[in-house]
């Protein structure tokens, strides 16, 4: 098993973040795991994005040129990596801002409204939730019960309150994963 | 044991306080401002040391002071910042100063870019500064290694009485990756009787200096060294083997691009050619003498250095190698990453040469 993800959005909306998430899942499931950012000169509002492996064997190189799927979070996302995207690949794509479909046929798309679904919900940061949930639901690479824990352990004391808000948008997310 | 997810600046910094280091002296830099930052923060809980100096040779120069009063300590920067300290490093090891110094190299030369890099090869493993000295110098290609150098890195500096080069790339400082905190077994040091730390009861004062002022005496000094430097030489040397015991390409690589060469041996393998890597775990001393065995090999038919940077651990291969076999090179520099294809083309290609 090897998954290559690219997650990438606007500063803010939690990329780095649940590419992090993806890591912490898979060292409880005893994977190997890394994950690289792209930093640079990067300007405020700008695109960022990090590079998640998954993997049971050793780790090579921890930057890759077709990722087995992205996460698209903004529309400067999806123009950027989709053409990078290996064939039989998975696109997801945060339908709520991103009005583009995904052009190439030799890739899956998931279209997840993950904006709209976290508003439904009360709470906009939880919009990445939503994704992560449409990710593992769509891709198996994680156990459902692994994310719920850890979100479980994500938010303690004073936040610890954030925890069924979470988990009901990771599950929102998955519904999305699993019908797409 | 539980593995924990680290950044790797941050788990450097974290090793050296858990290796004992109670002196922090730093100037900030990108790709490493989360070691600084890191120390800021936990060196005064854990009853250690953090300035942040006015300049980079302000920061190395208090590193000495310290280290001179017997306590472990450490500075951090990246490339430029490296090369302002190595007046310091130079002075360290002719006073047989122990101390660590981290580089998380990125782009150059001068101020560069801020992207990973290796261009600092030749400054890291020839010494740097002024003078007949070397210092060890361990390069981490993950950030469980990254953890266990630094921490062996403290060991070795006081074993020998040396500074001590960790020489990450900016990749290995920023990027995420389970560990485990193993437990450690440090080495059988020799005490601290030359620290300038009070006389106490002492009936002389030690007295630390890099003057030698007359050639007799600061030849004899530099003959003292050169034993040590021997003695590093023949002790410190490590490496690792991967998918190397059939290979016919032969991929030498260290720190991140060892990742991408291991990737690209693997592709290559998938397509019948049997590639592997060499990888020094420290550059120096470099393993000369088991890549020589390697290039005397029947099976090994050529050679392809990998580095981000324009062929400066070559020469080192060339030693090695001395004709034995053909050597190629493939190296990105200022801040560029080789990809894992660009690396398995140059590899293709040396192979098609000798096949």
């Amino acid at each position: 098993m090897k998954k290559e993800v690219i997650l990438s959005g606007f500063g803010g909306q939690g990329v780095m973040s649940i590419g992090k998430n993806l890591v912490e899942a898979a060292v409880v499931e005893d994977l190997e795991a890394s994950w690289v950012p792209s930093y640079g000169p990067e300007m405020r509002g700008g695109t960022a994005n990090c590079t998640v492996i998954i993997s049971d064997e050793r780790i090579g190189a921890p930057l890759v040129e077709s990722p087995s799927e992205i996460i698209a979070m903004n529309r400067a996302a999806l123009a950027k990596f989709e053409p990078a995207v290996a064939p039989g690949g998975t696109v997801f794509v945060n339908s709520s801002i991103i009005p583009d479909k995904v052009s190439r046929e030799d890739v899956k798309a998931v279209y997840v409204p993950c904006d709209e679904i976290a508003a439904e919900l009360g709470n906009s940061k939880v919009a990445n939730m939503v994704m992560l949930g449409a990710y593992v639901a769509a891709t198996g690479a994680l156990k459902q019960e692994t994310i719920e824990t850890m979100i479980a352990e994500m938010f303690t004391g004073k936040k610890a309150k954030l925890v069924p808000l979470n988990l009901k948008a990771l599950h929102r997310g998955m519904e999305c994963g699993r019908s797409a | 044991m539980k593995r924990e997810i680290w950044k790797g600046s941050e788990a450097i910094a974290e090793a050296a306080i858990r290796a004992g280091c109670r002196c922090f002296f730093g100037y900030p830099i990108t790709p490493q401002n989360e070691i600084p930052e890191y120390m800021s923060l936990h060196m005064p809980q854990r009853g250690g040391v953090f300035v942040q100096a006015e300049s980079e040779v302000a920061a190395v120069n208090m590193v000495y002071g310290a280290a001179a009063s017997g306590v472990r300590a450490m500075t951090s920067s990246s490339s430029p910042g490296v090369s302002l300290k190595q007046e310091g490093i130079s002075y360290m090891a002719a006073c047989q100063l122990p101390a660590v110094v981290v580089n998380v190299m990125r782009g150059g030369p001068g101020l560069g870019s801020i992207q990973p890099a290796q261009g600092d090869y030749f400054q890291a493993t020839r010494g740097g500064g002024n003078g007949d000295y070397r210092t060890v110098t361990l390069a981490p290609a993950n950030i469980q290694e990254a953890v266990d150098l630094t921490q062996e890195a403290f060991d070795i500096a006081d074993q020998y009485r040396n500074p001590v080069v960790l020489l990450a790339d900016g990749l290995i400082g920023q990027m995420m990756e389970p560990i485990v905190w193993k437990e450690r077994t440090p080495r059988p040091l020799p005490e601290k009787t030359w620290a300038a730390c009070g006389r106490g009861s002492r009936d002389h004062n030690n007295f630390i200096t890099s003057l030698l002022i007359d050639a007799p005496a600061c030849e004899a000094h530099n003959l003292d060294l050169a034993k040590k430097t021997a003695e590093m030489e023949k002790n410190e040397c490590r490496w690792e083997e991967i998918l190397l015991d059939d290979a016919e390409v032969v991929l030498v690589a260290y720190g991140t691009p060892s990742r991408v060469a291991q990737t690209a041996a693997e592709n290559l393998r998938k397509q019948g050619i049997k590639a592997g890597v060499f990888r020094p775990i420290t550059v120096w001393p470099y393993p000369y003498a088991r890549l020589r065995e390697i290039a005397a090999r029947e099976s090994v038919k050529v050679f392809l250095d990998v580095e981000m940077s324009l062929g400066q651990m070559l020469d080192d291969v060339h030693l090695a190698v001395a004709e034995r076999k053909p050597v190629r090179f493939y190296g990105r520099c200022g801040g560029a990453i080789p990809h894992v294809s660009e690396v398995e083309g140059a590899a293709l290609e040396a192979w098609k040469e000798v096949k």
